[in-house]
């Protein structure tokens, strides 16, 4: 990947492009600071094994990937959730269905906070064998946050790979049997919504209504809410962006795109994320490029207190894309 | 100049206010209050934006409305239709004028 710099030179700016101005330098600038807010969101990444090789990946996961959270790191984060009791709970992947320990961070986890979200590419939770997950996460209330890049098959699927459309749409239909995605109910259902290439994400409100009035009408489908984001240049998709030259043009379209009343509402600025080997970051897209939680490689193990208010968050310049429009939250 | 038409003209149109900037304003504030949305939604004008820019045969708009679309949440099936509409719309002026050709052939014919 000659455009992407290694994590020791982050200077002049991570993709060697003329133009851009590095994100700290920006933040500068605009007279701002990114530092934290009290942190109430903990992330937790079970591994990069992914039933699907979605192009846009940051981490690149896969069906190949053998970097799962092991049973002792499972336990470190139960403790590290029973010390501090956090609002939210993330779990992401990969594909966190296929994580052997999923029902026991489930379980374990769901009573330590108020709100427990799995991330689902609706595709791994399909299988036959997931049906006891599945009952595990309607009996917690256990919010599902999933992915629908689109509402045409054959755009999804470039994204997301073949045959994942119709397994999506047959669990959304599932996942409304169980009870999830009713305006009343108390099973929330979330779809996310990223772009299929180099370009920005369409408006959240107009996209909410499309998609809840398609996805009624074509296949009786109901939701909570739909969040769209901007496609991340790091990963898989960065990949892309340099073999297909649309990188230069991507990331200074985000970064012109910059709006500084995104700031305030950034996830970063309130969560930490762990990776499945247990180290701090201050978010998932950080994981990829390996930008520690304050500067340095620690262990939740080792974590005796949370990140205050103030301290500061490790940018780059991927971070022009959750600042980019409306932001990524 | 090696061609008329150049990628890196399109984010100088702004530009085009320096020659006469009253009439440039009027010309982009109706252009901004055309495509906000309204009765239609953004992406059902960015769509139709698409399938005239086709048919008056810009590049300028034909990579801006490509964008746009797929910014707008629209996929190709639902652009290429559109370009489609146009072109159906384009053809069908060529052909119904079809029908003056026999008016005149059938009045000059035995």
């Amino acid at each position: 990947m000659s455009y992407l710099q290694t994590s020791e030179n982050l200077r002049p700016n991570l993709y060697q492009v003329e133009r851009l101005k590095s994100f700290k330098e920006n933040l500068t600038q605009h007279g701002l600071h990114l530092a934290r807010k009290k942190c109430t969101t903990l992330q937790v990444n079970v591994g990069l094994l992914c039933n699907q090789s979605c192009k846009h990946c940051h981490l690149e996961a896969g069906p190949n990937r053998q970097e799962i959270m092991a049973e002792k790191t499972v336990a470190d984060v139960i403790k590290l959730a029973t010390r501090f009791r956090f609002e939210t709970i993330d779990i992401t992947g990969g594909a966190p269905e296929i994580n052997p320990h999923i029902e026991t961070l489930v379980s374990k986890l769901a009573p330590l906070t108020q709100t427990l979200i799995l991330r689902s590419n609706l595709t791994a939770i399909a299988a036959e064998k997931q049906k006891k997950l599945l009952e595990l996460l309607t009996e917690n209330r256990v919010m599902i946050v999933a992915s629908l890049p689109s509402l045409n098959e054959v755009q999804s699927e470039t994204q997301r790979g073949k045959n994942s459309f119709a397994t999506s749409i047959n669990t959304l239909k599932k996942l409304n049997g169980l009870g999830y995605g009713f305006p009343d109910s108390n099973l929330e259902l979330n779809l996310v919504n990223n772009p299929t290439g180099a370009f920005l994400p369409a408006s959240q409100e107009q996209t909410e209504k499309r998609f809840r009035q398609m996805l009624a009408m074509k296949w009786g489908i109901s939701f909570n809410n739909l969040y769209t984001f901007a496609n991340v240049p790091l990963g898989r998709f960065l990949f892309w962006l340099e073999k297909s030259g649309n990188l230069e043009k991507y990331i200074l379209k985000l970064a012109s795109n910059f709006n500084p009343c995104t700031l305030d509402g950034l996830m970063c600025r309130s969560l930490i994320s762990v990776s499945w080997e247990g180290f701090l970051f201050d978010c998932d897209f950080n994981q990829s490029l390996q930008l520690y939680m304050g500067g340095k490689k620690k262990h939740i193990s080792e974590l005796h207190d949370l990140p205050g208010s103030g301290e500061t968050i490790a940018v780059s310049e991927h971070c022009y894309t959750c600042t980019a429009g409306s932001g990524f939250t | 100049m090696d061609t008329y038409y150049h990628p890196t003209d399109l984010p100088k149109f702004a530009e085009i206010r320096e020659g006469s900037p009253e009439l440039a304003e009027k010309f982009f504030d109706y252009y901004a209050a055309v495509f906000a949305e309204g009765e239609l939604t953004q992406r059902e004008k960015s769509l139709i934006a698409l399938a005239v820019a086709h048919t008056v045969q810009c590049p300028y708009c034909i990579d801006a409305y490509t964008q746009d679309c797929l910014e707008k949440g629209s996929n190709v099936s639902e652009m290429t239709e559109a370009i489609h509409v146009a072109t159906a719309i384009r053809g069908g002026a060529s052909l119904v004028h079809g029908v003056q050709m026999r008016n005149v052939a059938g009045k000059i014919s035995l």
